[in-house]
């Protein structure tokens, strides 16, 4: 079975930016991935030398086995791109896009599943509305019914949340997580670390055209170091056999690192011992976005 | 069904739904030349013998508008579409560059060769015409929107914003079609202007199609064809060409 997307030593310069330095990457069928990455990391790049919007300066490509570049037309077909621009054709209605889009792909009675995604995603009152007409979010709603018409097993959606309300973020997430059951291969970029969090069994963070983490999201979280301990002592003084697990404390408030949960007897007998009272205590976990913060500083630059 | 044909439907679609100003505007155009000009003209210029001047200017009229047109569809579809951004959607497709190239070729000619019919259905009103050849018109008014069309594809892929498409407008386009024996026979012109207008490509469309009204002009339809109709496929091949290299639309 060939991976969903695969790339191999993917370069992309532009005039003066290096925007892609070598991505090695391989999505299997049927994952739910997230791309993460500042600004300018090379998401959409990335994307783009997928979908054949832009081409490689080095390395290869591939979607279901197809080369991206040699064998653009099969790639293409396997493949749905959600742009991340808003972009719509102000000559058309919402449904005329969609006829279209599933013509370009030689599909014409294709009219059970456009009505299909229309209501799903909450365009079937809208379907005769001319493109112009449509608020941000509705545009948004068709990019993604645009991308989805010709039922592609890759979909690829680049920050499809950005500037959308939370109503129609719920409502595309459970469309794409219904999608994700069905079999298709899902690959997403997004600002919102919680949605990649939440959504995404695996991860890749990209920094200045790098990989600089990938992993299973729950391996990310879990590991060690990630796992705090939230006290609020009276008096407010840590001893100092424990200074060295500080790592952040803001008045009587310490925040401690906890490896391993064995170590929590210890550490509260210590204080004990130190006559300090435990007056609140919380256990967190960290977030994805205190990994991405961690990573995206390690990986220096 | 393949995609290219859906392809050809949404671009002439695009025109067909805005025609008061892709088509009704041309054709009021040309008719205000028709009326002034052999308004002004009728009594005292007679190019080729038994033939008035409004039957005279007819045909280069048509050609006219035929060639701007065809010139004005593909390359404003193109420059619109990837200054909306929306140019996205006819990338993500499995087309090939061949199917991209012809639709946008053919409606470039659909919409010029409906302009010029436009143009001849007016223009009826106003004057007779005979119809000496109508495979030459045929074959002239086809291959002549083929290189406009091309010169559009060129010009919208190009171009990065509207202005620079107003410049192969008017710097270009505008001279070669004008410029080329619309109003008059070349040979009423001084011999050294005569020689510049044979340089002209569209000089021998608008002569090659009046042949085919009146049956006369002043080279032969057949040198005329040797020039346009290879201008069309050379230029129908370096489209291709530009297409496949990506240039501006694939980074
Ligand atoms: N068409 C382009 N021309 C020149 N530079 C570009 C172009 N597209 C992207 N870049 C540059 O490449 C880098 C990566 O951009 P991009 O892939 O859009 O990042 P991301 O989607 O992660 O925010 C940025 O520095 C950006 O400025
Ligand atoms: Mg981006």
């Amino acid at each position: 079975m060939p991976a969903a997307i695969r790339a191999r030593g993917l370069e992309k310069r532009f005039k003066s930016v290096h925007a892609l330095r070598g991505i090695d990457l391989d999505i299997e069928q049927g994952e739910f991935f997230a791309l993460l990455g500042p600004n300018g990391a090379g998401k959409t790049t990335f994307i783009s030398i997928l979908a054949g919007l832009t081409r490689a300066t080095a390395g290869r490509a591939e979607v279901m086995g197809h080369d991206v570049a040699r064998d653009y037309r099969e790639a293409r077909r396997q493949l749905g791109v959600v742009p991340q621009e808003l972009v719509f054709d102000p000559f058309f209605t919402v449904r005329e896009s969609l006829c279209f889009q599933s013509g370009y792909f030689g599909l014409r009675r294709n009219d059970a599943w456009i009505d299909e995604l229309l209501l799903h995603l909450g365009l079937a009152d809208k379907a005769d509305t001319n493109m112009r007409r449509l608020s941000g979010g509705m545009k948004r709603r068709v990019l993604v019914a645009q991308a989805l018409v010709h039922r592609p097993p890759v979909i690829v959606l680049d920050e499809p949340t950005a500037g959308v309300d939370v109503e129609l973020r719920q409502s595309l997430w459970a469309f794409v997580r219904r999608l994700n059951r069905e079999g298709h291969t899902i690959l997403l970029t997004t600002h919102y670390l919680e949605e990649a969090e939440a959504l995404c069994e695996r991860v890749a963070m990209l920094k200045e055209g790098r990989v600089v983490a990938l992993d299973r999201t729950a391996d990310l979280l879990g590991a060690a170091g990630e796992r705090r301990l939230e006290l609020k002592l009276a008096p407010a003084r840590l001893p100092a056999s424990l200074e060295g697990r500080l790592v952040a404390c803001s008045g009587d408030r310490y925040c401690l690192a906890l490896p391993d949960y064995a170590e929590l007897e210890s550490i509260l007998a210590t204080l004990r011992q130190a006559d300090v009272t435990v007056e609140e205590m919380a256990l967190t976990q960290a977030d994805l976005e205190d990994v991405f913060v961690r990573v995206m500083r390690e990986a220096g630059g | 069904m393949s995609g290219f044909r859906m392809l050809l439907h949404k671009e002439i679609l695009r025109f067909w739904k805005v025609m008061l100003q892709t088509v009704a505007a041309p054709v009021l155009t040309a008719l205000l030349y028709l009326l002034i000009f052999s308004h002004v003209l009728e009594a005292h210029v007679e190019v080729y013998p038994g033939v008035g001047y409004s039957a005279f200017l007819m045909p280069g009229l048509i050609m006219m508008s035929v060639l701007q047109n065809a010139f004005a569809n593909s390359s404003s579809s193109l420059i619109q579409s990837k200054i909306t951004g929306n140019i996205v959607f006819v990338l993500l497709p499995p087309f090939s560059h061949l199917e991209f190239l012809l639709a946008y070729l053919l409606a470039a000619m659909a919409r010029g060769l409906l302009v010029g019919l436009g143009v001849a259905a007016v223009g009826l009103l106003f004057t007779d015409l005979p119809l000496a050849h109508p495979a030459w018109l045929l074959a002239y008014a086809l291959s002549a929107s083929a290189v406009f069309g091309c010169i559009g594809i060129f010009a919208g892929i190009w171009a990065d914003k509207f202005d620079h498409l107003a410049g192969v407008q008017n710097f270009v386009i505008m001279p070669l079609t004008f410029l080329s024996g619309v109003f008059y026979s070349i040979h009423s012109l001084p011999p050294f202007w005569q020689a510049v207008s044979h340089l002209n490509p569209v000089f021998y469309m608008i002569d090659g199609f009046r042949y085919g009204f009146f049956g006369v002009s002043d080279v032969s339809p057949w040198l005329g064809m040797a020039i346009v109709l290879p201008s069309a496929a050379l230029l129908t091949l370096a489209a291709w060409l530009l297409l496949r290299s990506g240039y501006k639309l694939r980074h």
